[in-house]
């Protein structure tokens, strides 16, 4: 058993963890934080996805234990203050999901992307999403949500959602 | 410009059916809110981990749970005789034909495994790592025998049998009209034969069960599509009183016909619940699940075309082999023979000939994946019609056009039985062209093959319909399903006026929340904020026939415009009461009834408070402002569409890439243009998933390969292209709401729309079929004269 301290969506837990605990286990298991699913056990999916120390993961391909000391982000605290992060926002208006299985991995994916890459060209839009899939959407309305939260003014995107959290 | 983008709804002022109303269940979804079964933690829940057969085929020795027993965390390890006396067999609803062998199906094997990963032993345990963990210490003792793969060896004398009554599971026939004079002197008869790879249909959400009790009655969480009839096909097969068994399906993320079922998990689940007391639990790895969610299509489809020299199809003569795989689950013999009344598809033909054997392997069972026998016929009179083109030197399009049943000629009859209520192939297929640039393309690829271009460019047609909305129950009767086809609901007005509407169809994805809350809106003239939706509970929607074969508005839809009526009658009754008018003096509109020429009216929500005080009712009336309603539809409905796709074919790598795709679809009637359009995207995904990417390979052994989605390619964003969608809207005349239905359109429509570009841009080569999925080293090899 090994002793770690995470801050999840700003609040910190210590937990004791089996060195082979995966880390969306902590946190779907233990910590209750069940808005991240899994889809897959080779990661190849990205349903998986949050931000570790702002930037994109795939939590089923991480240890507990190697994200000791870290902040993560997952989609429940992108819209802690009660606003909705531009890229939920984007993703409803639009209909970027329909079943929502991907879509917070999506949601994690796409802000890690705008960060990187502020104004993405539909083709960098769809390369940089080629790790979370979805078999529901077509991936077309996604790109446009995608798109979309690119245009729209105000904190850049993955910022916004990085201050929220409480430094450890 | 889209169809989600025209018809945004600029003001409040519009009716609600038709708006592109951004969906209300998003909220939760992009949120992480969502009730995902696996969220589901009771206290007290054990968790479940299943041993499954690494062989294709034997027997069972012994199995000796006893060392996993005292592991760490372990609470019971049970094999299949521990089970044997109480699982029963896994239901197959369909009984096809007099002559159907049904085997025995025990949710957990107890004398012999017949497919790779077929549930042999489990552990329960406190938490899944240790469940995992214990797994490893269970020792089975296999005899193996031999695997059965291939279908037409399967039938051979003397084969090794799967089963033994023998490996033919059934034969089913249907014929329309004279085949042998169509055939008879025919000038032109094309015979192809097609394969129709085995797929894993792929919900991104993992299937996942928790079951629990109180010690009265049983409560199983489910990722399932069907919870009202898992509920009753549960109660027969575990003898677990229908009245003590509550099944929910709380969010399910995706389904595609691979939750229409009853599994063996969800049997054994509740038996452990039923054994230990405790809430148990259990949820699939995709590898897991690779292995274990029922498959889809592998058919193979001997197909002949009987035509006269002016392109004039006289007749069809189809010989199909289904893989059943190595039982018959929930709807696995029927989903075929859906595909029997389609093969003639949009068109005009003397005869028509159908025989359909299917056929046991050693492998997963297959059953419904979106379209669910319809792709396959679309996908083979597609792809036969495009072959008599280039046999006649016509253009794709215009054999169709020859061919196809007219605007006028409508309600038609066709020659597999069916009367098409409406339809306007014209007017999708002109539209189409237009989009697509259609003489440009072709000009374009007259260029390339005159001036041998290394790069191709290849043009697929598909002009597709399907049946939908499943079904009229006499019908379904008459094919010996085992359940009906009707759909429930009920509609309330509660005493403060907002409106609980509970649906039997069971949303995983549609946005029925949204839909429905539309259609309510405009029928009682409520605002679409006042609407919520309950569904998915059969402790709260205790009616229902479910999601699947494109039904839910077409049945479900309907259901709830009917409990609006019956509501609108009621309020209609008790306001003239209270307005001291006579019952014929009134009417409702706009969300109140109305004394005629008169100021005078009440609205619904002033009714529905003065039900609830029942102050003042009519004698005789009980004070419930609520109704409901069950349809049961007389037809089914038959959507069609034009589907055109350029694609670039590298003739040195074998690559193909798809350079624009056209979707014109004909649904009929729309409640909100942003679903429909977004169904559409998600079902062409699927069927050029089926064309280029996807299919489930085993080894000779009757190993699967493709256990990951990085062995069984599910298109990513980078695969895929953006897809161009219109409507043209030929009103449904079977169904008031004038609706179709669109679940399974651009599944069905794009598989042969994809293949027939490919072949298209290798027509010169001299070829004339690729093998799906058209690999880049499929096209390669049907290019370098090797086999596809
Ligand atoms: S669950 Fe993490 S990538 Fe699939
Ligand atoms: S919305 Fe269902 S998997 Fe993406």
């Amino acid at each position: 058993m090994a002793r770690i301290t995470v801050n999840v969506d700003g609040i910190r837990f210590e937990e004791e963890v089996e060195p082979r605990l995966l880390l969306v286990h902590l946190l779907r298991d233990r910590l209750g934080k069940t808005g991240t699913p899994i889809g897959c056990d080779t990661s190849n999916c990205g349903a998986c996805t949050v931000l570790l120390d702002g930037k994109s993961a795939k939590s089923c391909a991480v240890l507990a234990v190697q994200a000791d000391g870290c902040d993560i982000a997952t989609v429940e605290g992108l819209a802690a203050g009660g606003r909705r992060h531009p890229v939920q926002t984007a993703f409803h208006e639009e209909h970027a999901l329909q079943c929502g299985y991907c879509t917070p991995g999506m949601i994690m994916a796409a802000i890690d992307l705008l960060r990187t890459d502020p104004d993405p060209s539909d083709e960098a839009i769809r390369e940089g999403l080629e790790g979370n899939l979805c078999r529901c959407t077509g991936y077309q309305n996604i790109v446009r949500a995608v798109r979309r939260a690119a245009s729209i003014d105000g904190p850049v995107n993955g910022e916004q959602a990085a201050a929220r959290e409480v430094p450890a | 410009m889209t169809a989600a983008a025209e018809k945004a709804p600029p003001d409040g002022t519009r009716e609600e059916v038709g708006r592109a109303r951004r969906r209300k269940e998003d909220a939760r979804l992009i949120t992480g809110r969502t009730q995902w079964t696996d969220n589901i933690q009771l206290p007290g829940t054990l968790h479940v981990a299943f041993l499954r057969s690494p062989l294709a085929h034997a027997r069972i020795q012994q199995v000796d749970t006893a060392p996993a027993r005292g592991l760490p965390g372990v609470v019971a390890v049970y094999s299949g005789a521990d089970f044997a006396a109480e699982q029963g067999s896994l239901p197959c609803a369909w009984p096809v034909s007099d002559d159907l062998v049904v085997p025995d199906h025990p949710p957990m094997a107890v004398n012999e495994v017949r497919y790779v990963g077929e549930a042999v032993a489990c552990v329960v345990a406190t938490d899944r790592y240790k469940a995992a963990d214990a797994l490893a210490a269970i020792e089975v003792d296999y005899e193996p025998l031999p695997a059965v793969l291939d279908m037409n060896e399967a039938l051979a004398d003397g084969a090794d049998k799967v089963h033994e009554a023998g490996n033919k599971a059934f034969t089913w026939t249907f014929a329309g009209g004279d085949i042998d004079a169509a055939f008879r002197d025919a000038p032109v008869v094309i015979h192809r034969t097609y394969v129709q790879q085995r797929l894993i249909p792929s919900a991104m959400e993992p299937r996942a069960v928790v079951a629990t009790t109180d010690g009265d009655t049983c409560t199983l969480y489910s990722a399932t599509q069907i919870p009202h009839v898992l509920r009753v096909m549960l109660a027969l097969t575990t003898g677990i009183p229908e009245h003590r068994l509550r099944v929910i399906a709380p969010d399910v993320g995706g389904g595609f016909g691979s939750k229409l079922q009853v599994t063996a998990e969800e049997v054994l689940l509740l038996l452990m619940t039923r054994r230990l007391g405790r809430p148990v639990k259990w949820t699939e790895s995709r590898s897991e699940g690779n292995l274990t969610v029922h498959h889809g299509r592998d058919q193979i489809q001997r197909v002949k075309l009987a035509a006269d020299r002016d392109g004039r199809v006289r007749g069809l003569s189809v010989d199909l082999l289904a893989d059943m795989g190595a039982y018959l689950m929930l709807v696995t013999p029927g989903v075929p023979l859906l595909g029997a009344f389609m093969y003639n598809g949009i068109y005009k033909m003397d005869a028509y000939d159908f025989r359909c054997t299917g056929v046991f392997t050693t492998k997963m069972p297959t059953d419904a994946y979106r379209g669910a026998g319809r792709p396959e016929a679309t996908y083979a009179i597609e792809r036969v019609m495009d072959e008599l083109a280039a046999e006649l030197g016509i253009d794709p399009i215009d054999v169709r056009r020859r061919n196809w049943i007219a605007h006028e000629e409508f309600p038609y009859t066709t020659i597999a039985g069916l009367t098409y209520d409406s339809g306007h192939y014209e007017a999708a297929t002109d539209r189409a062209t237009a989009l697509f640039g259609y003489a440009d393309l072709r000009a374009e690829q007259a260029r390339r093959r005159q001036s041998r271009d290394p790069v191709q460019l290849g043009i697929g047609v598909s002009t597709y319909t399907e049946m939908c909305g499943l079904a009229p129950s006499r019908i379904l009767g008459s094919l010996r399903y085992g359940a009906g086809g009707w759909e429930h609901a009920e509609v309330r007005m509660l005493p403060t006026g907002k409106v609980e509407v509970v649906t039997g169809s069971s949303a995983h994805g549609q946005g029925h929340e949204t839909a429905w809350s539309q259609i309510v809106a405009d029928s009682l003239g409520v605002p679409f904020e006042d609407v919520s939706v309950l569904h998915g509970d059969t402790a709260v929607a205790p009616k229902g026939m479910d999601t699947y074969g494109s039904r839910s508005l077409t049945i479900g839809g309907m259901a709830v415009l009917r409990a609006c009526e019956k509501v609108k009658d009621k309020a209609r009754h008790i306001a003239a009461h209270l307005l001291e008018a006579s019952a014929e003096d009134v009417e409702y509109t706009g969300g109140s009834v109305r004394v005629r020429g008169t100021g005078a009216g009440r609205t619904i929500q002033e009714n529905a408070l003065a039900v609830f005080t029942a102050h003042d009712l009519p004698d005789g009336v009980e004070p419930r402002l609520d109704a409901q309603a069950t349809f049961d539809p007389e037809n089914f409905s038959f959507p069609h569409g034009t589907h055109l796709c350029a694609v670039e074919v590298d003739t040195e790598t074998g690559m193909s890439r798809i350079r624009s795709y056209v979707a014109v679809d004909d649904v009929g009637k729309v409640v909100n243009p942003l679903i429909v359009e977004g169904q559409v995207h998600g079902g062409l995904a699927q069927g050029i998933g089926q064309a280029l990417f996807e299919e489930a390979v085993h080894d000779a052994d009757g190993n699967l390969l493709t256990t990951t989605l990085a062995d069984y390619l599910v298109p990513s964003a980078a695969d895929l292209p953006d897809f161009i969608t219109d409507r043209t809207e030929t009103p449904a005349v079977s169904n008031p709401l004038g609706v179709k239905g669109v679940g399974e359109a651009g599944t069905i429509a794009s598989t042969p729309a994809v293949v027939n570009a490919i072949v298209d841009a290798l027509r010169p080569y001299g070829v004339n079929d690729v093998r799906m999925p058209c690999s880049p080293e499929r096209v390669w090899r049907a290019l370098n004269g090797g086999a596809s």
